[in-house]
């Protein structure tokens, strides 16, 4: 798998509408050191692992901003999101939310599965795409590369499972 | 006999005593001793800011010009401690302000500070001199402007490491025209841009500058004019150390770095470009301290820089600085004294960097001066960890974060029981120490065999019973805090141990095996610790007494319970069965 540096510019010339086509989520999880208790109903996110002070992990590349683009299939221009900006997924969700006038990301989570038209991903630093809220919110800031907010009929692979966002949306608040 | 000296005599004897151990002796002695020190004590230490309350600390320290005081604790560093939990500093700062008036200096560190709060320090004491707000939280830039605009005798402004909220970097021209005193600021977190003219202004008036450190945000370009303001610097965080490559900008910062001849600090360094990096050359051979734990440049660059810096007793890096740059810092800096090495790609799942336990090894076999170590690497053995411990007997301060969980000894596969074993068996004088990788009750029984002025101890996913903990606990004579996360301890070694807990300042743990129902007793059979079960799934008596809790927070205190906690908290009284915030 090809991995691209931090800082490394992906300049993609389509035909088309922006975010188009299918994508392959892979649901598989990663390795967030939460393996460690085998799964199951009292699985701990591992938070503040390995031992870095927030202070520093947010001021060490980035100047503490930490842009990202963000394309919604069907809208004709991506737009930026700094991931700073926000204390955790919720907060993020809205910001996306208003950004592309598109509520219901979040909401609709919450209130049935599989009802929204919408479903956040990301691609993270290994270059594969992720759904939204598996891993800490620290985590995800460190290896987000780009948002994309995809259709659900554009998603191949296996079943993409509202359930996990609204795992992580409810723990925060 | 007590009465054959006049107070004043005592009262002058005791003035030369600095150490809080030993006014806190001096007090035992009789109780008239016990009247005057508390009369004369200027300058009061409180680690926990729970431990104690306003009302007890003025009413014994009447006289009091320093206040030094810490609330969250060390884990809340990596967000194990959720928003809200505590340390709010306004009600000291409330009481303060009425019994205090000739107060000087506030050095807080972890706590909550609002910018009501420095309002109220500007507004009441009238000699104040310093404030050094450590990883503190909850203020604007505005609160700065009412320090800056009120403290006429300011000399220390230093906001190390804290997260303010950046409004406008105007607050640095609330510094009046007359304010002079300045000796020490450090804004190195603050985003904004504040108004060069205006601190270039400040520096020039200000001849007693020795310490300035600047934000990102201040140009290199510019930083020769504040240099050349300021030639009697001794420490220096530049802002962002990248301009484009032009040859007068260069020989600008050369010729304002060979001014400075005092210095021995630099700190700062974002963005480095590092063709500017010779210009500091000409300081380099003072230089005893260098912070380029912001510098992502590579290895070549870094040795080039701090091979010049023979007389380094402190370094802090990130890990591009790889093996061969440690080996090469070994070769040059014969008095380093502390190596911090920080990770660069923490949550990278595979090596960025050609860092491994051999950098540190090097440094252990080429620095025989070197005392504190803080290192992030990805590979460890049990021959490494000893050879480090053969090298440096002298070793005080010890902390390895092998990146991966559990990760065992790279060459045997066995547990780093061993190469830890060591380290508490040579050095005999260590203070504080930090384990990972993988670990078994061995190591514990190590620990608390031979680490006997341990004061601090880190653990993370290690051990396997509570014969672990058990081992710290009665072992370690002068433990004073203990944090613990992801470890099978539980009820049995706490209880066991709970008089110990008295002897200490705190005791965290979290993710571990601690019932409710253990926390409930250590509550009621130890009524001078608070023991706060810290738990975001909801009241912990809506599951079975036998569920563990989430967090543990325990620490000996003489205050009346915490008036100020949060839904997610519960204190486990003696009285009651069960308190609800």
């Amino acid at each position: 798998m090809e991995k691209n540096g931090v800082g490394s510019l992906e300049t993609e010339l389509r035909l088309g509408l922006p975010g188009g086509g299918e994508v392959e989520i892979k649901n598989e999880k990663k390795r967030d050191f939460s393996d460690f208790y085998g799964g199951g109903e009292n699985r701990n996110q591992v938070v503040g692992w390995p031992p870095v002070a927030a202070y520093r992990r947010k001021n060490v590349f980035t100047g503490g901003k930490m842009y990202v683009k963000v394309s919604m299939d069907g809208a004709p221009f991506l737009r930026k999101v700094d991931l700073s900006m926000h204390k955790g997924y919720s907060e993020l969700v809205k910001a996306l939310e208003e950004l592309f006038g598109c509520y219901g990301i979040g909401e609709a989570l919450k209130d049935e599965e599989e009802k929204c038209e919408y479903v956040p991903i990301y691609e993270d630093k290994d270059g594969d795409w992720m759904l939204l809220g598996d891993v800490p919110w620290q985590m995800f800031t460190e290896s987000c590369k780009r948002l994309r907010i995809m259709k659900r009929a554009d998603a191949s692979g296996v079943g993409v499972h509202a359930k996990d966002l609204l795992k992580a949306l409810s723990k925060e608040e | 006999m007590a009465y054959s000296f006049p107070e004043e005599v005592l009262e002058h004897v005791f003035s030369f005593l600095s150490s809080d151990r030993d006014r806190n002796a001096v007090s035992l002695v009789c109780k008239s001793w016990y009247e005057i020190e508390r009369w004369c004590r200027r300058r009061v230490f409180i680690g926990n800011c729970y431990a104690v309350s306003p009302d007890i600390v003025i009413r014994r320290f009447p006289e009091v010009r320093a206040l030094e005081m810490k609330g969250k604790p060390h884990f809340a560093d990596f967000n194990l401690v959720p928003e809200g939990w505590g340390a709010y500093v306004h009600p000291w700062i409330r009481a303060m302000s009425e019994a205090y008036p000739l107060l000087e200096e506030i050095k807080l560190k972890r706590m909550v500070v609002t910018d009501e709060s420095l309002e109220l320090i500007a507004r009441s004491f009238k000699n104040f001199k310093v404030l050094v707000l450590s990883s503190c939280e909850g203020f604007t830039t505005d609160g700065l402007a009412s320090i800056a605009a009120n403290c006429r005798n300011l000399r220390e402004l230093d906001l190390r490491e804290s997260e303010v909220e950046d409004l406008s970097g105007h607050w640095l021209s609330h510094f009046p025209d007359n304010c002079t005193s300045l000796v020490s600021l450090n804004m190195s977190c603050l985003g904004s841009e504040v108004s060069f003219s205006a601190l270039e202004r400040l520096v020039a008036r200000c001849p007693n500058l020795r310490t300035l450190r600047l934000n990102r945000a201040v140009p290199l370009e510019k930083l020769p004019n504040l240099l050349h303001r300021a030639p009697q610097l001794v420490e220096l965080g530049t802002g962002a150390y990248s301009a484009d490559i032009r040859s007068d900008i260069f020989s600008n910062l050369a010729e304002a770095f060979s001014v400075c001849k005092q210095l021995k600090g630099l700190s700062g360094f974002w963005d480095v470009v590092p063709a500017f990096l010779p210009a500091m050359y000409s300081v380099c051979s003072g230089i005893t301290s260098l912070n380029l734990s912001y510098a992502t440049i590579q290895s070549p660059d870094l040795v080039k820089l701090v091979s010049q810096c023979r007389n380094l007793q402190r370094l802090w890096v990130l890990d591009y600085i790889e093996d061969s740059g440690l080996e090469a810092l070994a070769a040059s800096c014969k008095d380093l004294q502390e190596l911090r090495v920080f990770p660069s790609d923490p949550f990278g799942a595979e090596p960025n960097v050609a860092l491994t336990e051999q950098g540190l090894v090097s440094v252990s076999e080429g620095c025989p001066k070197l005392q504190s170590v803080l290192y992030f690497c990805r590979q460890m053995s049990n021959a490494a960890l000893v050879t480090i411990a053969r090298n440096r007997p002298e070793m005080i301060r010890f902390r390895l974060c092998i990146i991966e969980p559990q990760a065992p000894d790279y060459l045997t596969l066995e547990p780093l029981d061993t190469g830890f074993g060591a380290i508490v068996e040579n050095c005999k004088e260590l203070r504080r120490l930090s384990m990972t990788g993988l670990l078994t009750d061995k190591v514990f029984e190590y620990i608390g065999n031979h680490a006997k002025k341990l004061e601090m101890l880190s653990i993370a996913f290690a051990g396997d019973s509570d014969l672990g903990l058990h081992h710290v606990l009665s072992g370690c004579k002068s433990l004073r805090k203990l944090e613990i996360r992801d470890c099978p301890f539980g009820d049995k070694a706490l209880l066991a141990n709970a008089a110990k807990l008295e002897t200490m300042r705190s005791l965290w743990m979290s993710s571990c095996s601690v019932s409710f129902g253990a926390c409930k007793l250590l509550g009621q059979k130890m009524p001078r610790l608070n023991v706060e079960v810290i738990d975001e799934r909801g009241p912990p008596d809506s599951r079975p007494e036998s569920c563990p809790v989430e967090k543990l927070y325990v620490y000996r205190t003489v205050a009346e319970r915490r008036a100020d906690m949060p839904g997610f908290v519960w204190m486990m009284d003696g009285d009651k069965a069960l308190a609800f915030s």
